[in-house]
């Protein structure tokens, strides 16, 4: 299938700084992307590129395999992290101003704004100034003009810094809808938890570089480390395991309140360890740990 | 509707629905009059009181004048008072300002008593008083020397004539009476305006362009718009607003103007043209009338609309670089001053272009696209041959082509550069820099 992005060896600079150092990067349609790295690693400046805000200074970008044009730009909704409304203007007209930019028509955009302002409780804004909307309420507003014209991508920027809890689920909801209905999701962030809960796939890149990408489990599976935990009721015995492998103290789980060590094996070996470890204690459950993408961005990045 | 077109349109429609705007559009025409009826009414109701000076005249100069303009003189005896004498006395008598002494000349020598005449001040002796003293004394001493010699002073002033050329401008239609007063009025009227026109709304782009840096939405727009597109956008939008406003500012002129002059109260003598219903028909003098008859009307009042434009846009696109160059409104004095500095020059060198509008001082900040439109609009009145003006015009047209260019190199990379003091050297890497 044809990625709905397709980046091949972009490459930045900003005088002697190298923002992207040829970036190879392919978003599959339908897929929930997060783009991921510390700061500075070039995330923004590739949304920026997909966005025809800035030009690459070599490579290429492909939208839905055609070469990129400014007019593919109205096909995608951006949120980007700096972000922000016309203070003075009323709520209404300035929703209406941003949707004809993306190339709406006004009448049409005015009956889906309402539908939106109904949904989100915010219909007695409509005439009111922007600048005396809550934060949140700003932000939903800022939500609501990047999707309103029902692009094929969605691209967010740290889609969740400023949110408080509600509408940070509030608008993880809406992502996971509009995600349904067949948009293409990417999504720059930091929040690893975000990542885990929504992402099908990753890309990691550091200083300019592709780092890993691939689908979320893959990269995980690809990162085991052979670690397992075992959770059982009563004391702690002293365990016996085969050679190579170490059992960790005994600790309250975290879950259920339940003892629970945890092992290392030299190489993947969870049928053996259930076998032999089961029957030293009173057993609840026994699992393979992953790593985190937490584990798994520090470790890359460190690296 | 193209991108372009919709950030213009919200850019004018966001200003012409404030209400600062109706109040500066309709209040303007009547701050414009008071700018320039104010400075006659001011020096008219503030005009200084008498002043009252002492005088010890040894040479019997000033001999039976109890006032000089507005001064009135109380002659102390000379031959009681010394000068050191009154001195003491002026310091003892707080109803006067001052004393003029007057020395003695052994061969009654005007010069001789005029180089030595001082006048001593205890309350500022206003710089008019000692003007009219020094006319005064100036008069006297020719009288005093033409008697020496033995001429009639009645005689010379009989001789005295005055004369008054009038000044006529050749055309292919004739001779036409041309009235240099007015044209200079014409002219300085004409660069004030397109110079405060152009401060004040290039100043506006650059409100609007920190403003949507400041606010953050300038990044959402540029993901829909072309930086250039959105910068052009809110420059032509803001120069519908100053058209707009001009329109109505000369309509509404034009109409008080008529309605003053249609009830008469324009003319310099209303109460006499009251008392004398037939003495006139039209209230502004024949000589006026001709002269705006004479001036070609239609080619200022599109020049000036050629001017306006031209200057806002080439100033405009500056300023808007300046907005997206820096973070908020007080760090933009480091890049105001070499904007300013050629508006501000040209109109400081005004009067210079006035007194000589042929010569190459005004030929050359005409034709230079940064002082052209407010040097061009002074001179015009006066007759600027076609060739400089299309020259000048074509220049100008160059040169906010190149200022728009320019600038929205600055504009594209600034507007999304934030928290950073940036620097001329900032801003010639920015020019540089690939889109």
């Amino acid at each position: 299938m044809t990625p709905v992005l397709h980046a091949e060896g972009l490459r930045k600079t900003y005088q002697s700084f190298v923002a992207l150092e040829g970036l190879d990067l392919s978003i599959p349609e339908g897929s929930i992307y997060g783009l991921l790295g510390p700061n500075g690693a070039g995330k923004t400046t590739f949304l920026r590129m997909v966005n025809q805000i800035i030009a690459p200074d070599s490579g290429h970008l492909r939208f839905q395999g055609q070469d990129m044009t400014p007019a593919h730009a109205r096909q995608i909704g951006y949120l980007p992290e700096e972000r922000g409304l016309y203070k003075k203007m009323k709520v209404g007209e300035q929703a209406l101003y941003l949707a004809q930019l993306k190339g709406m028509d006004p009448k049409v955009a005015k009956t889906k704004l309402k539908e939106w302002f109904v949904r989100w409780e915010l219909q007695s804004w409509w005439d009111k100034k922007v600048e005396e909307l809550s934060k949140g309420q700003a932000q939903k507003i800022q939500f609501i003009t990047t999707v309103l014209h029902e692009p094929k991508v969605l691209i967010f920027d740290e889609p969740f810094s400023g949110f408080d809890p509600v509408n940070a689920t509030l608008i993880r909801d809406e992502m996971l809808r509009l995600h349904r209905e067949g948009a293409t999701i990417l999504l720059s962030t930091h929040r690893m938890e975000s990542v885990e809960e929504l992402c099908s796939h990753i890309a990691l890149l550091n200083h300019g570089k592709k780092v890993l990408d691939g689908r979320v489990q893959e990269i995980r599976e690809a990162h085991r480390s052979n670690t397992y935990r075992l959770v059982f009721r009563g004391e702690a015995p002293t365990f016996q395991v085969p050679a190579g492998v170490q059992v960790s103290e005994a600790s309250a789980h975290a879950g259920s309140g339940h003892q629970a060590v945890t092992v290392q094996a030299p190489e993947p070996m969870a049928g053996l360890l259930m076998q032999q470890l089961a029957p030293q204690c009173d057993p609840i459950s026994f699992e393979e740990v992953l790593p985190s993408m937490n584990d798994i961005f520090i470790q890359s990045v460190q690296a | 509707m193209s991108p372009f077109t919709i950030v213009a349109q919200r850019e004018f429609l966001s200003r012409v629905r404030k209400r600062t705007f109706l109040l500066m559009t309709l209040l303007g025409p009547l701050f414009f009059g008071a700018l320039i009826v104010g400075p006659a009414l001011l020096s008219e109701y503030t005009e200084s009181p008498d002043q009252r000076l002492m005088v010890v005249d040894h040479s019997f100069l000033l001999v039976g004048t109890d006032h000089v303009g507005k001064a009135q003189l109380d002659y102390l005896n000379p031959e009681e008072f010394s000068e050191a004498q009154a001195l003491e006395a002026l310091k003892n008598r707080d109803e006067f300002d001052g004393l003029l002494y007057l020395p003695l000349s052994e061969n009654a020598d005007p010069d001789f008593i005029l180089r030595n005449a001082r006048l001593y001040n205890k309350n500022d002796v206003s710089l008019d008083i000692v003007g009219d003293l020094e006319n005064h004394l100036a008069s006297a001493a020719t009288e005093e020397k033409l008697k020496m010699r033995g001429v009639d002073p009645a005689v010379v002033t009989q001789a005295q004539t005055q004369v008054n050329i009038r000044t006529m401008d050749l055309t292919d239609e004739g001779a036409e009476e041309s009235a240099v007063g007015l044209k200079m009025a014409i002219g300085f009227g004409a660069g004030f305006f397109v110079y405060i026109f152009t401060f004040l709304y290039a100043a506006q782009i650059m409100r609007g362009v920190i403003e949507e840096k400041t606010s953050r939405i300038v990044e959402v727009i540029v993901s829909s718009v072309k930086p250039t597109q959105l910068m052009l956008g809110k420059i032509l939008g803001i120069a519908a607003v100053g058209l707009l406003q001009f329109l109505i500012w000369v309509v509404l002129t034009g109409t008080i103007l008529f309605a003053v002059s249609a009830t008469g109260l324009l003319s310099p003598d209303a109460a006499e043209l009251a008392a004398n219903p037939g003495m006139a028909s039209s209230p502004i003098p024949a000589e006026i009338t001709g002269t705006l008859k004479a001036l070609n009307l239609p080619l200022l009042v599109s020049s000036f609309l050629v001017y306006f434009l031209g200057g806002y846009l080439l100033y405009g696109a500056l300023f808007a670089a300046v907005g997206a160059a820096v973070d908020s409104e007080t760090d933009t004095q480091q890049f105001m001053l070499p904007l300013t500095m050629p508006l501000v020059l040209t109109f400081v060198l005004a009067s210079s272009i006035v007194e000589n509008p042929n010569g190459p001082l005004a030929f050359w900040l005409s034709v230079i696209p940064f002082s052209s439109p407010i040097a061009m609009m002074i001179r015009l009145p006066f007759g600027v041959p076609g060739l400089q003006l299309a020259l000048s015009m074509g220049l100008l047209v160059l040169g906010f082509l190149f200022t728009t260019w320019l600038a929205g190199r600055i504009y594209r990379i600034g507007i999304l550069s934030y928290g950073k003091k940036v620097t001329y050297g900032d801003l010639w890497k920015w020019i540089r820099m690939k889109p």
